[in-house]
């Protein structure tokens, strides 16, 4: 399977390809991707560069271009798709299905895949994506149980790239809009979800409390680490009772079920964070590394040693046990 | 300049059969509302209690003279709920909701409308779903008043709608949040959703209330109310108006919104009204101002006269 890692920095991108990714994924620094975050991503002289040593080095470059583009400002989408096209990206990820007309029409040559933002979820719409826009992968919404995505791949032509690592949407990605509910932005239109900008924290006598906007989304005990207020890892109320109603703060980790993945038919991992430091990425992209290649030789019995970087120190393989929904 | 379209939206909640049948009986009656969705939306388990009175449902709107859509799943998952999918598709002389992308592509070629579910951001991608035999496309939620501007500019011949009244389909997931909060797993869920007419509360650990939770559905807990924009709604383009079914009176709520689209009551109005029906309501409108979802404007600061 192919090991596609993520890079919010030129400096990340180097440490991705060390540490043995196969492709590299970024986007440009704007709201054409779904990192958008302050300090994050790459101009043009930026991706150019990044694309020439990746190339050197063997690894592949995606450039994702996965919000929905606004209306009355498409241009900006457009000229993502153009240039990264012209510095010669190895695939462009996109997610609206205007863009992804864009793109065919402009550049019939170029390797589209569809972003999970697009939230295809079954073999029909796959098909659709593949049918008219040329899409050639697909990353899957993580949403899917390993047996649905082993019979999803039975059914369809097109490539299947999977969530590995990382943090974990509780919700059909693409259509989710619990953050601009509390926020005003939302990871479709502006590339963000419980964006810092609307974060506070309120220290109280014997208690911290976490709030996005006007919402309270949790409230941490003088004994308890304090955690970013993502939205649906919040604590909530319901039925006078108190907890984590949509998903405790956990982190997905695939490294247990590599092999069911690619009996499953799956081509591509994919590990999440482009937000996240050089370091956290060697190390990640390394464990996987060395996860894919013992597979490759016939070892079996992987396990991860990536515990203390996950969310809460806690591991999930999410919804692809089916015990999960 | 053709009569706004009220559009009674597709029930998202778990009735049962008798309440279900009693508001279709009521809407059939009624004279204020022109189109009326049908069909489940949010959860395929749901489907074998109601579909048997279907046909019956149907045939008593359409012989009353409303136009009935069938509204589609907006999640779908697997090949069960995409051979559901093709059957519906497959129903002579019926106006289909695709509100997942594997709908558009059955649908492609034979007139249908497309729900809020399908994310219709900008032009580019409403002018494909036109071509594709969309002959109305419901906005997604979050859109603010100058995308929906924009995108009544390219509607050719097609309609626009947007809702404007009730709780906000916010996310949808795989994982069914009113089974969990029961403490079960969505395969023995016991049906626990449907204990919740209008989505169960969801409060912030402060007290404030903040979601809705209707099994793999999460609303919005303030109702969307966008009285005050109708006329900046309808000087867009946006030519039919959805109102989404709750427990209180929507024979009453679709008159409301009736003379207000007319011109006939006011916004001041129509809040009392509603709030006469059921006094804890609270209102937002502040998608439509860029502004967070949960926030309420009273109008249009930023337009120009």
């Amino acid at each position: 399977m192919e090991l596609v890692c993520p890079a919010g920095t030129p400096a990340s991108l180097r440490a991705a390809v060390e540490a043995g990714a196969d492709v590299v994924y970024c986007g440009f620094r704007d709201a054409t991707n779904a990192r958008n975050f302050p300090g994050l991503n790459f101009s043009r002289p930026e991706l150019a560069n990044a694309v020439t040593f990746a190339h050197k080095h063997g690894v592949h470059v995606y450039l994702a271009c996965n919000t929905y583009p606004k209306a009355g400002s498409e241009d900006i989408w457009h000229k993502a798709v153009d240039d990264a096209v012209a510095i010669g990206v190895d695939a462009v990820i996109l997610a609206d299905i205007g863009l992804l007309r864009y793109a065919r029409d402009k550049h019939p040559d170029a390797r589209l895949h569809l972003s999970v933002q697009a939230s295809a979820s079954n073999e029909e719409a796959i098909r659709f994506y593949h049918r008219e826009f040329g899409v050639r992968r697909v990353v899957l919404p993580r949403v899917l149980s390993l047996e649905e995505i082993r019979m999803l791949n039975r059914r369809i032509s097109v490539e299947t790239e999977v969530f590995a690592f990382g943090g974990m949407c509780v919700m059909a990605e693409g259509r989710c809009s619990l953050s601009s509910y509390a926020t005003g932005e939302s990871p479709n239109m502006n590339g963000v979800c419980s964006p810092a900008a609307h974060v506070h924290y309120e220290e109280r006598v014997d208690s911290t409390v976490s709030r996005l906007g006007n919402f309270t989304i949790n409230v941490y005990g003088n004994d308890e680490k304090v955690g970013y207020p993502t939205l649906c890892k919040g604590r909530f109320r319901a039925m006078d009772k108190a907890g984590y109603l949509f998903e405790e703060p956990t982190s997905l980790d695939v490294t247990a079920i590599l092999p069911e993945l690619a009996d499953a038919g799956v081509t591509a991992l994919k590990i999440e964070g482009r937000q996240r430091g050089k370091a956290y990425i060697s190390q990640v992209v390394g464990a996987f590394r060395a996860s894919l290649d013992r597979i490759a030789n016939g070892q079996t019995g992987t396990r991860s040693n990536l515990a203390a970087l996950s969310e809460g120190q806690a591991e999930t393989t999410g919804a692809y046990r089916r015990s999960w929904q | 300049m053709t009569k706004s379209r009220l559009v009674m939206g597709p029930i998202l909640f778990h009735w049962d059969e008798n309440r279900k049948r009693d508001f279709y009986a009521r809407l059939a009656d009624e004279i204020d509302v022109d189109t009326v969705h049908v069909g489940e939306v949010v959860c395929a388990k749901r489907m074998p209690f109601f579909d048997k009175h279907l046909p019956d449902i149907i045939e008593r709107l359409q012989n009353a003279g409303k136009e009935v859509v069938f509204s589609t799943l907006a999640l779908v998952m697997n090949e069960r709920e995409i051979a559901q999918l093709r059957e519906i598709a497959e129903m002579p002389d019926l106006l289909i909701e695709a509100n997942d992308i594997s709908s558009i592509g059955l649908l492609s070629g034979r007139p249908h409308v497309v729900g809020p579910y399908i994310n219709t951001y900008n032009e580019s991608t409403l002018d494909y779903l036109i071509s594709k035999g969309a002959h109305r496309a419901s906005l997604p939620w979050e859109l603010p008043m100058s995308s929906i501007e924009a995108l009544c500019n390219a509607r050719k011949t097609a309609e626009i709608e947007v809702q404007i009244f009730g709780r906000v389909p916010l996310a949808i997931s795989a994982r069914c949040y009113s089974a969990r909060a029961h403490g079960l797993h969505k395969d023995g869920c016991r049906y626990v959703c449907g204990e919740a007419l209008d989505g169960m509360d969801i409060e912030t650990l402060d007290h404030t209330p903040f979601l809705a939770v209707n099994g793999l559905q999460t609303l919005s807990s303030h109702y969307l109310e966008l009285s005050t924009a109708i006329d900046d709604l309808k000087d867009a383009g946006v030519n039919a108006f959805r109102i989404s079914p709750h427990t209180l009176d929507m024979v009453r709520v679709a008159n409301l919104y009736r003379r207000l689209i007319d011109g006939e009551t006011s916004s001041d109005e129509v809040r009392q009204s509603l709030l006469e029906m059921q006094n804890d309501l609270a209102f937002a409108d502040a998608f439509l101002h860029s502004l967070p979802g949960a926030d309420l404007r009273e109008t249009l600061g930023s337009r120009a006269e």
